[in-house]
Order: C-alpha cells, then sequence, then structure tokens
C-alpha cells in the first residue's frame, strides 16, 4: 500500500475507533482495578492513592507546559485552591446535611479551579514565554501568602481539616477504609485523564499545539493566541482543581504547603522527567517520581540531591524525558531490530549502573562522615552495615564507581554502532 | 522623625543588596535573554565560600577570594550547561536555571547541613557608628553601603568608558556584528556571566553575616531579585537601581509601620464585630500592613506586568 493510500484510508475510517486507541485504556483500567488485589498492604494503597493524584495534577501542568508552550512557576495554587474549597464544602455539607455525596465533590473542586484560572488567565496570557512565567510565578507566591494572611479560608498555619466519612452513604459505601477511596481516586483519575486526552484532540488542543510553536503564524490563520491560551489555561485548572479535590479527600487536611512555589517546583520537575513531548509523559513521570520518593527518602537523608541532578541531567541531555527515550525506539521496532539492542545495552547499562551506585555509595559515605554525630560511626547503605570511618568501603565504592565508568565508557562505541544499525531499514547498507 | 530615618538606612541597605543582585541578573538577561533562576543560588554560594575562607583566612581574604570562586562556577555554568542547553530554546533554558537552583541549595546543603553558619562581621567594623534617637546604625551597614555603590560606580565606568565596556555593549546587541568584527563573542557572554555570577557572590559574602548563612537564603531573595528587575524593566540598569531602592524602602517601611486595615474599615462606617471569630470578614479586620509588606512587591510585578509589561525603564517587552 504506497502512502496516500493509506492516508485516504485513515481518514474514512476516522470517525470509527481502532483497537489500538482503545486497547491502552482497557489495559489501564484494569490494571487500575486489579492493583488493589496485588498490593493489599495499607501503605502501598496510600502510595497509589499519591500517585494517581499526582498523575491528574501532572497531566493538567502539562495541558500548560507541554501542549500549550506555557511554563507556569504557579500551578500548585488552583490544585490548593480547589482543595481548599473542597474541604470547606465537605464541612458544610456535614454540618447541613445536604444531599450532596462524596464521590461528586470533585466536580466543585474542578469549577472552583475553573473559576480561579479563568480569573487569573483573562490577563497572564497575554503572552507566552517569560511573561506568562513571571506572571505566574507572582500569582503563586501571592496566593501562598495570602493562605497564611486570610484564615478564614485558609486555616492559617494549622491548615484546613475535614472529613469524609459523615457523608451520606454511596450506595452503601461510606469511605471509611482506604480501598474504598482508592477505587473512588481510580475513577476520577481515569475519567480525568480521558477527558484530558479527548481535550488535546479537540480544534483547541491541537491549536494550543500550533500557539505553542509559532504563535505569528497561528494568528495569521485567523486564531487569536490569546484566547487559545485562555482555553487551555482555564482546563488546566479545571483538573488541576479536580487534583486538589481528591487530595482533600484522600488526605482529609490541606495545608499551605498545597499552595507553596516549592509544589509548583515539583510538579515542574515531574512533568518534565516524564517527558512533556508526549501526552503520557506526565503519567511516567508521576509514577516514576512517587516511586523514587517513597523508595529513596527511606533509605537515603540526600535523596533530593539525587533528585535535583537526575533534573539537570534531563534537562541537559534528554529534553524529551523519559517518554522521550522510550519513543526514541519505536523506529528501531519499526525495523523489527529492537532486539539486536539488547546485548550491548546491557553492556553499557550494567557498569553504568555500578558505577551510579558507587558514586551515590562515596556521596552517602562522605555525608555520613560529615554529619553523623560524633562516635556515630555505623551506617547501613545497601542492606549491609559498617563502619564508615573505615577504608574498605571506601575502596569498594570508588572501585565500583572507576571501573564501572570505565567499562560503560569502553563499552559506549559499540553501543552506538547497534544503535546506528538498528536505526536503518533492513536492506540498506548501515 | 528618628524612625524615618533609621527605615530610610534600612530600606537603602536592602535596597543596594538588591540591586547588586539584580543588576548581575539584567546584563546577563540583556546577553542571553533567559532569566537566570539560579542568580541568588550564587548569592548563597558567595556566602558559604565567604564563610568557609575566613574560618582560616579571615574576613578579608573571603571577601576578596569567594566572589572570584563564584564567578569560576558561574563561567562554567554557562560554558558547560547553559550553552549546551540554549539549543533547545528558551524555555528549557529557564527549566535548566530552575533545576541548578534546587541542585545548588541540595549541595549546599550536603557540604554544610541545614543549619545557620557562624558567619559573623570583622572584629573592626563591629561598632555602633553612631546612633540616631535609641536606635544604633552598625558600622557594618554603613561600610556594606559604601562598597555596593563604589563597585557600582566602577561597573558604571568600565561599561560606559573602557574600550572592554564598549565591546560588551556591543555584543549585547549585535552578537553576530561583533563577531564578524573579530571579538570572541561566546567568551563575552562567558566572561558576563562569570561577572554577574561574581557580583552575586560579593553580595552572598556582604550580606551573610547580616540576614544568616542558611540554605534558604536563596529562596528568601530569589524571587525578590526577579520581581525587581521585572519591575524596573528587563535590561535595564538604571531600572534595577530604581526599582531596588524603590523595593528596599518598600518593604522596609512597611514593616515598621503599625497601619491596621481596620481604620480603613472604620473610615467606611463599619462597626468592628462583637466576636470576630463568627465573622468572615475577621482577617480583614486583624490584617496590618506589616503582615502583607512581603507580598507588595508581586502585587506591584503583576500590576506592572499588566498595564506596562516592559517595567519602569525598559525597552523592550519581557
Amino acid at each position: 500500500m504506497t502512502d496516500a493510500s493509506h492516508k485516504t484510508a485513515t481518514i474514512t475510517r476516522a470517525p470509527t475507533l481502532s483497537l489500538g486507541q482503545v486497547l491502552p485504556w482497557v489495559i489501564s483500567v484494569i490494571f487500575l482495578v486489579a492493583m488493589p488485589t496485588i498490593f493489599q498492604s495499607n501503605s502501598a494503597i496510600t502510595i497509589m492513592n499519591q500517585m494517581m493524584i499526582t498523575i491528574v495534577f501532572a497531566l493538567s501542568y502539562n495541558m500548560l507546559l507541554g501542549q500549550g508552550g506555557m511554563l507556569s512557576f504557579g500551578h500548585a495554587v488552583y490544585m490548593g485552591v480547589g482543595g481548599f474549597f473542597c474541604m470547606h464544602l465537605m464541612n458544610i455539607v456535614e454540618a447541613n446535611e445536604l444531599p450532596i455525596p462524596l464521590p461528586v465533590l470533585p466536580i466543585f473542586g474542578g469549577l472552583f479551579g475553573l473559576g480561579l484560572a479563568t480569573i487569573v488567565g483573562s490577563f497572564s496570557t497575554r503572552k507566552a514565554g517569560t511573561v506568562f512565567a513571571m506572571i505566574s510565578l507572582g500569582i503563586g507566591e501571592l496566593i501562598a501568602a495570602c493562605s497564611v494572611i486570610i484564615t478564614a479560608f485558609f486555616g492559617g498555619e494549622e491548615g484546613m481539616p475535614g472529613d469524609r466519612t459523615y457523608f451520606l452513604p454511596f450506595f452503601g459505601i461510606e469511605f471509611l477504609q482506604q480501598i474504598e477511596v482508592y477505587y473512588l481516586i481510580a475513577f476520577w483519575t481515569v475519567l480525568s485523564t480521558l477527558l484530558m486526552y479527548l481535550f488535546s484532540r479537540t480544534p483547541v488542543g491541537r491549536m494550543a499545539n500550533a500557539v505553542r510553536d509559532n504563535p505569528e503564524r497561528a494568528e495569521f490563520l485567523g486564531y487569536s493566541a490569546r484566547w487559545v491560551r485562555f482555553f487551555s489555561f482555564s482546563a488546566a485548572g479545571f483538573f488541576a482543581g479536580i487534583a486538589g479535590a481528591l487530595f482533600a479527600i484522600n488526605y482529609e487536611i490541606l495545608t499551605e504547603t498545597n499552595l507553596s512555589t516549592t509544589q509548583s517546583g515539583v510538579i515542574l520537575l515531574i512533568a518534565f522527567l516524564g517527558g512533556v513531548g508526549f501526552f503520557f509523559g506526565p503519567i511516567i513521570g508521576a509514577i516514576a517520581f512517587t516511586l523514587l520518593q517513597s523508595v529513596l527518602s527511606l533509605q537515603s537523608e540526600i535523596w533530593q540531591l539525587y533528585l535535583g541532578a537526575l533534573f539537570l541531567a534531563t534537562v541537559m541531555y534528554f529534553p524529551g524525558g523519559l517518554a522521550g527515550v522510550l519513543m526514541m525506539h519505536v523506529p528501531a521496532a519499526k525495523f523489527g531490530k529492537l532486539g539486536t539492542l539488547i546485548v550491548p545495552y546491557i553492556k553499557t547499562l550494567v557498569p553504568a549502573v555500578i558505577a551510579i551506585f558507587g558514586l551515590a555509595a562515596l556521596m552517602e559515605l562522605s555525608f555520613h562522615v560529615r554529619h553523623a554525630s560524633a562516635g556515630d560511626d555505623e551506617m547501613t547503605l545497601f542492606w549491609t552495615t559498617f563502619n564508615s570511618h573505615n577504608a574498605l568501603p571506601w575502596i569498594i565504592a570508588s572501585v565500583a564507581t572507576v571501573g564501572g565508568f570505565w567499562l560503560a565508557r569502553l563499552s559506549a562505541p559499540s553501543l552506538k554502532e547497534a544503535w546506528h544499525r538498528a536505526n536503518t531499514p533492513k536492506g540498506r547498507p548501515a | 522623625m528618628d524612625l524615618v530615618i533609621i527605615n530610610l538606612i534600612d530600606g537603602l541597605f536592602y535596597g543596594l543588596l538588591l540591586f547588586m543582585l539584580s543588576s548581575g541578573l539584567t546584563l546577563i538577561f540583556s546577553m542571553m535573554g533567559v532569566l537566570n533562576f539560579a542568580h541568588a543560588s550564587f548569592y548563597m554560594l558567595g556566602a558559604y565560600f565567604a564563610y568557609q575562607i575566613s574560618m582560616y583566612l579571615g574576613f578579608w581574604m573571603g571577601l576578596l577570594v569567594a566572589p572570584l570562586l563564584v564567578g569560576v562556577v558561574g563561567a562554567l555554568v554557562e560554558r558547560y550547561g547553559l550553552r549546551r542547553v540554549h539549543q533547545y530554546g528558551h524555555v528549557p533554558e529557564l527549566i535548566f536555571t530552575f533545576g541548578l537552583a534546587l541542585l545548588i541549595e541540595e549541595v549546599v546543603k550536603f557540604f554544610w547541613g541545614n543549619n545557620l553558619m557562624a558567619y559573623q562581621e570583622p572584629e573592626i567594623l563591629k561598632f555602633a557608628l553612631f546612633s540616631i534617637g535609641n536606635n544604633a546604625v552598625p558600622a557594618y551597614k554603613v561600610f556594606m553601603i559604601f562598597t555596593s555603590v563604589a563597585i557600582f560606580i566602577g561597573l558604571l565606568y568600565i561599561l560606559t568608558r573602557t574600550r572592554i565596556g564598549m565591546i560588551i555593549q556591543a555584543a549585547l546587541s549585535y552578537p553576530r556584528t561583533v563577531e564578524a568584527l573579530g571579538h570572541n563573542v561566546p567568551l563575552i557572554f562567558m566572561g558576563v556571566f562569570g561577572v554577574g555570577t561574581a557580583l552575586a557572590g560579593v553580595a552572598g559574602v556582604l550580606a551573610g553575616p547580616v540576614l544568616g548563612t542558611f540554605p534558604g537564603m536563596a529562596f528568601v531573595l530569589g524571587s525578590i531579585v526577579f520581581v525587581t528587575i521585572v519591575i524596573g524593566g528587563l535590561g535595564s540598569l538604571w531600572g534595577a537601581l530604581v526599582a531596588s531602592l524603590l523595593l528596599g524602602w518598600l518593604t522596609t517601611f512597611a514593616a515598621s509601620s503599625s497601619f491596621s486595615f481596620a481604620t480603613i474599615l472604620e473610615s467606611f462606617g463599619m462597626q468592628r464585630p462583637e466576636s470576630l471569630s463568627d465573622s468572615y470578614l475577621r482577617d480583614l479586620w486583624t490584617l496590618t500592613l506589616p503582615q502583607i509588606g512581603p507580598i507588595l512587591p508581586y502585587i506591584l510585578m503583576v500590576l506592572i506586568l499588566v498595564f506596562r509589561p516592559h517595567g519602569l525603564f525598559g525597552k523592550r517587552d519581557v
């Protein structure tokens, strides 16, 4: 089949859904339903809840950064304000016994996020780039500072507590248990992800991409770049509000940290690590970040240093993020040559990973020697306990670092060669 | 009246400190067209380097050497970091400097821990120079004010009166033409970045003993510095000076005033409610100017960006 006939074929088939389009969604839903039966412990469910909330938030952030080209330093504000509003709503419903069941609350959180985003967006979306970034930073700092001043709404430094269980039961479910909350959040995660995906397919969503790449040209085609940005911004505010409401339901408390610029920075980091160029990038970012956070923060005191280094390395060497790295392999897979890459990958990446672990061990050692209280020489690293003032652990870590890097460098050229061959179609000389 | 003069001096002190940061940031912006989010981190590095040096060689060597070190670090960051990211566009550059700010804070925590460092002004300047009313003005503050003024006169002289300054100014506006004339423009950019970060380093060395040397010091000042150059107009040195002094005095006077918003409400004829805890407006009744002092710069910035996007003195949009 030639290219042209292939194109017409897809166009005529466009209204019906193909299996390839539906399959990822079905698999994700089955996966989400099955997860709690595999990991039954409460802590696992807590992590998964956190993960899903982060997914919604990161996807909403990517509506700005990835799809609209707007770099925001204050996106946590919309999530936080949506969450605070939901908390108040919860308390009002509880006090007045209004007939609003818990599962519909996120809509109200979303609407409040939308409302705030429309107000801010009315003046901040005039331009993208630095102006937008600076206004978002200013608004973010403003509202974060207000959280301490306006205690009636934000609860001051103690934050705003609430109780999700006093609602009228929803088909007999009272949301007393973590697992019930899990399914509530899972439902909203799937729904918001689907809606955000569909938004990116609408004319407005497509125009957002056009305005991101070349606002001038989009204006010549008759679209107002400002309105297109405004629509994306408001929609992003709506979904951030939903994420905030889910946060309120899950944790039953919101504090000023939910609004802080640190939180806005974290979501930028998550979206960028995952990859802003693809719709599913922030999902990967959210999953990877939550796992890293919950695993590393238990193991190491300096995990944020690793995170910062990882982030900077991503910006410098892999601007496409994790999703970009994954999608780099699509051409090779299409040529059916993905298998040829496995051996060179193992040869290079295993020593590289060993080197990175060695380097991390060296840093942990020096951190322990420098900052542990006097006389406390015992430290535990990689499930072994030893004396950090002995020479042996230092030698092992140094050998692992230097040897690993040396081996990785040694096999890097062959990986490059294999990569080049894998990306050449069959029958053509490499 | 005494209080006004004291506030004027304090505001001048804070404003000049801001100017030392914002002037470098503005120079870097006019050169690369990107806001350096990590600028305040170099200020923090300056304070920490100076602390470490002053432990062995005393304060004055710290003042001399630490900014040089910071400048070298800044130049390396430009050469091996920013120049690489530049090809991806402005937004990744902004994200890069943001990540750099995070990383520098973590690195500082790694080496020096989370605590406040015992970094102090030299013994020779530890006395009250003069006092107004009951308020003593420490000699160190006056020393700082004079040092920063001297640095700026020097900087202005180099930029406007010397050959190097002329080449830099030309390279900022027409990099390609200057390159065609045989000057090494990437080297000039690296140098300007180094000097800009070294200036931030000087600010850190000087401010460390007064404002405290701790890992959060970059975060505290970081966003205010942005606000300053946005208000002053990006790329304008004079705008940065005016905005720095404006913000310095604005925050100092707001912090020391006893103005309460209840006065405004009462002047509108509103009655103070009997029990404040039930009223939804309770925060307005208890609100005072010192409380909202820290957010005044942000309000000002948002207003400026909305109504006058190129700032007070800037020639181009942000």
